[in-house]
C-alpha cells in the first residue's frame, strides 16, 4: 500500500475546560488515512471530531505524539514549511467560513489572489469555470448572506478547490440542511472527488447520510479510536460501545434493513 | 460604495487632518521652519532670574520683539537667558536687559532699553548691563517690617 | 471545614491571576503578530485604505460633534472662571492647551474606540466564531498580515489627525463661545493663543495621539481575536457582544491611565 495521506502516531490531546477541569479529548490515538479514498471520522458531539481536523491542520498544537502528513511529521514545522503543508488541504467548514464582506467571486478567488501569480484573467477564467461546475453561474457578485445554506457549502467547496488540494477536509458539511439538500452536497462531493481524485477526510456526526460514500470509518469514543475498513465492518462490530453508537445514530431500522 | 468614492472620501479625510496639523504646527506652534534667518540670538547675564521662563517675550517699549530661547547658569554662577530677537532690531551695546513682571503677581519678561551707541550687538555677544528680577516677598518684608534683613 | 473554604478561595484567586497573566501573555504575543504583519509583503494597500475611511473618514463627523461643543463648553467656561480674577485675555490660552495637550487627543481616542473599536472587535469575533480565520490560516494566508495589520496602520494615520483636526474645530468652538459670544477681544483670543502654545505642547499632543491609536486599535482587534479564549465569555454570538463591550471599556481604561502616564513622563 502506499504511503498515508495522513497518519496520527500516538497523538493526546487534553484541554483545561472553563470549570478549571482537565478534560481529555484524545488520548494516545493511531490512525492513518489512506491516500485517494474518503475516510469517515465520526462520534457523538464533545469526542474530539473537530480537535482531530483542527491537529490535522495544525490549527491546534498536540501535546504528545506525531502526525504525519504525507510522510512530513508536522508537529513543531513553523513559517514557511507549515504554509507549504497546509498548501496540500483543502477544507471546508462547518459554516463554510465565506468572508462575510467579500462577493462570492472574490471568495473563491482568494486563494489564487494570495498563493498564486495567476493574472486576474486566468483567475477570473478558472473562478467562473469552478462555479458553473458547482451550479453557482450568476451568483458571483452576491454576499454570502445572500445565499441559502448550501449555496454557501458549495461556494465553500469552490474556494477550497482552488489551489487543486491533495486532501480535502469536509467538517460536518451538512449540518443546517435538509434531507434533499444533504444527499445532493453528498452526490457533489463524490462527484469532485471522482473528478479530482483527492483524499477525503468527512468529519461528521451524521453517519447514514455519509455512508455510501465512505471506504473507511473511524468512530472516536472517550479519547479513543476505533478504524474500520468499512462501513459494513462497523455495522457487524460486536463492541458495545460501538453497538450503541450505531443503534443511536442509525435506527435499528438500518439494521435490519442490512441483514435483508 | 464605490472605490473611488472610498479613495476620494479618504482623501479628502488624509487633506483636512494635514491641514489641522500643518495650523497647529505653523500657526501656534513656532516651528522654525519661516523665522530661520529673520532672529539672531544674544546672551545676556543676570544675577538672578528668578520666575522667567522659557519662551518668555522679550520687549522693547512694550512691543514684542523676541522670547527666551534658552535659560542655564554659567560658569561666573551667573543666570545667562538667550534671547532671540528679530533680525531687523538693532541692539546698541549701552542697552540695558531687565526682568519685569506683566502686574505684581503676572508672567516675567525681559525688557531690553535701548541705548545711543553707534556699535550694535552681533550674534552670540552678551549683554553684562542688566536688572534682575525684583524679589516681591523681600520687597513686602522690608515694606512691612521696616528692615531689609 | 473554614480550611477548605480557604484553600478553594487561594486556589481561584490562584487561578484568576494565572488566567490575567497568560491574558496580558496572549494580547502581547498578538500585538507583536500583528507588528510582524505590517513587514509581510504583498502589502495590502487597498484594504488599509479601506480602514482608513472607516476608522478616519468616517469618524470625522463624530469628531466634528464632539469638538465643536468641547470647545464651546470650555469658552464658556472658561470666560466664567477668568472673568473673575479680570483675565479673559488666557481664554485663548486657556482652550487651546486644554485640547491640544488634553480633550484632543483624549477624547478622540476614547470616540474612535466607541466608533470604529467596537466594529472592529465585532468584526474580527465574528470571523474567529465563524471559522474564518482558521479558513485563512487553512489556505496558508497570514491573517495579520491579510486584514489585522492594515488596522493598525490606518488607527495609526488616521488617529492622529482626527486629534488635529478635533484641535482645531475644539479651538474654533471656544472663539465662538468666547469671542462671539461672550464678547472677549478676539485680538486678545488669538494672541494669546499663539503665545502660550508651544512645540512641546503639540508634541505631547501628537505622541499621545500615536500612542492612544495603538492602544485602541491593538485592544479592540485583539479581543475580537481571541474571543474563544476570554474566560466568562460564553459562546456564540453572546460572546462576540460580551467581549465588544470588553473591548471598548478596556480600551477607554487604558487611554485614560496613559493619558496621565504620558503627562507625567513628558510634561
Amino acid at each position: 500500500m502506499s504511503e498515508p495521506a495522513v497518519e496520527f502516531i500516538g497523538v493526546s490531546k487534553s484541554f483545561v475546560g472553563r470549570d478549571g477541569r482537565r478534560q481529555v479529548i484524545l488520548d494516545r490515538v493511531d490512525f492513518s488515512i489512506p491516500p485517494g479514498q474518503t475516510t469517515v471520522i465520526a462520534g457523538g458531539s464533545g469526542q474530539g471530531k473537530s480537535v482531530t481536523l483542527k491537529l490535522i491542520l495544525r490549527l491546534l498544537d498536540a501535546d504528545a505524539g506525531q502526525i504525519l502528513v504525507g510522510g512530513v511529521d508536522i508537529t513543531g514545522i513553523r513559517g514557511g514549511r507549515l504554509e507549504e503543508v497546509r498548501t496540500k488541504f483543502g477544507v471546508l467548514f462547518q459554516g463554510a467560513a465565506l468572508f462575510d464582506s467579500m462577493t462570492v467571486f472574490d471568495n473563491v478567488a482568494l486563494p489564487l489572489r494570495e498563493r498564486t501569480d495567476k493574472t486576474e484573467e486566468q483567475i477570473r477564467q478558472q473562478v467562473l469555470a469552478t462555479l458553473q461546475t458547482l451550479d453557482l453561474s450568476g451568483h458571483e457578485e452576491k454576499f454570502p448572506a445572500q445565499l441559502s445554506g448550501g449555496m454557501q457549502k458549495r461556494v465553500g467547496l469552490a474556494r477550497a478547490l482552488q489551489l487543486d488540494p491533495e486532501i480535502m477536509l469536509f467538517d460536518e458539511p451538512t449540518t443546517g440542511l435538509d434531507p434533499v439538500m444533504t444527499r445532493e452536497i453528498y452526490e457533489l462531493f463524490a462527484r469532485t472527488q471522482r473528478k479530482l481524485g483527492y483524499t477525503a477526510i468527512i468529519v461528521s456526526h451524521d453517519i447514514p447520510a455519509v455512508f455510501s460514500l465512505a471506504d473507511q470509518v473511524i468512530i472516536l469514543h472517550d479519547g479513543k479510536m476505533d478504524a474500520f475498513a468499512s462501513p459494513d465492518e462497523l455495522q457487524w462490530s460486536t463492541k458495545p460501545h460501538i453497538k450503541d453508537f450505531v443503534r443511536t445514530t442509525m435506527g435499528e431500522l438500518y439494521q435490519s434493513q442490512l441483514v435483508e | 460604495m464605490n472605490t473611488k468614492m472610498v479613495e476620494m472620501t479618504v482623501g479628502a479625510f488624509m487633506v483636512a487632518g494635514f491641514l489641522a496639523l500643518v495650523y497647529l504646527a505653523f500657526n501656534l506652534g513656532e516651528v522654525g521652519l519661516f523665522d530661520r534667518g529673520r532672529t539672531y540670538e544674544i546672551q545676556a547675564e543676570f544675577d538672578n532670574v528668578s520666575g522667567v521662563k522659557k519662551g518668555a517675550t522679550v520687549q522693547v517699549a512694550g512691543v514684542i520683539v523676541g522670547e527666551v530661547s534658552g535659560i542655564r547658569l554659567n560658569d561666573d554662577q551667573l543666570a545667562e537667558l538667550t534671547l532671540k530677537l528679530d533680525r531687523t532690531l538693532k541692539v546698541p551695546t549701552d542697552s540695558i536687559a531687565s526682568v519685569k513682571s506683566q502686574g505684581i503677581i503676572g508672567d516675567k519678561f525681559i525688557q531690553i532699553t535701548l541705548g545711543g551707541a553707534l556699535d550694535h550687538f552681533e550674534e552670540r555677544d552678551v549683554i553684562f548691563d542688566t536688572e534682575s528680577a525684583i524679589d516681591i516677598e523681600s520687597l513686602i518684608s522690608k515694606f512691612a517690617f521696616g528692615s531689609a534683613q | 471545614m473554614t480550611d477548605i473554604a480557604g484553600k478553594n478561595a487561594l486556589a481561584s484567586l490562584g487561578g484568576t491571576g494565572m488566567y490575567i497573566l497568560a491574558d496580558l501573555g496572549k494580547m502581547s504575543l498578538f500585538l507583536l503578530q500583528a507588528l510582524r504583519g505590517l513587514f509581510r509583503r504583498p502589502f495590502r494597500f487597498r484594504e488599509c485604505v479601506k480602514q482608513v475611511h472607516f476608522i478616519g473618514a468616517g469618524s470625522v463627523l463624530v469628531i466634528f460633534f464632539t469638538a465643536l461643543s468641547t470647545g464651546m463648553v470650555l469658552g464658556l467656561q472658561g470666560y466664567y472662571s477668568l472673568n473673575k480674577f479680570g483675565a479673559e485675555g488666557m481664554l485663548g490660552s486657556a482652550v487651546s492647551l486644554t485640547l491640544i495637550m488634553e480633550l484632543g487627543p483624549v477624547l478622540t481616542a476614547l470616540m474612535v474606540a466607541g466608533r470604529a473599536g467596537s466594529a472592529m472587535c465585532a468584526e474580527i469575533g465574528i470571523m474567529r466564531i465563524s471559522d474564518q480565520i482558521d479558513a485563512l490560516e487553512c489556505m496558508a494566508v497570514d491573517p495579520f498580515r491579510f486584514f489585522i495589520s492594515p488596522k493598525f496602520v490606518a488607527a495609526i494615520i488616521s488617529v492622529p489627525l482626527l486629534t488635529a483636526l478635533f484641535d482645531v474645530i475644539g479651538i474654533a468652538g471656544g472663539y465662538i463661545s468666547g469671542v462671539l459670544l461672550m464678547g472677549v477681544n478676539p485680538g486678545s483670543f488669538i494672541e494669546g493663543m499663539q503665545q502660550s502654545v508651544t512645540n512641546h505642547d503639540i508634541n505631547l499632543g501628537i505622541i499621545k495621539s500615536f500612542v492612544f491609536a495603538v492602544l485602541v486599535v491593538w485592544i479592540c482587534t485583539g479581543r475580537g481575536y481571541l474571543v474563544r479564549e476570554i474566560r466568562g465569555a460564553g459562546f456564540g454570538a453572546e460572546s462576540v457582544s460580551r467581549v465588544t463591550t470588553q473591548a471598548v471599556v478596556m480600551a477607554s481604561i487604558s487611554v485614560l491611565i496613559f493619558d496621565y502616564l504620558l503627562t507625567a513622563i513628558i510634561l
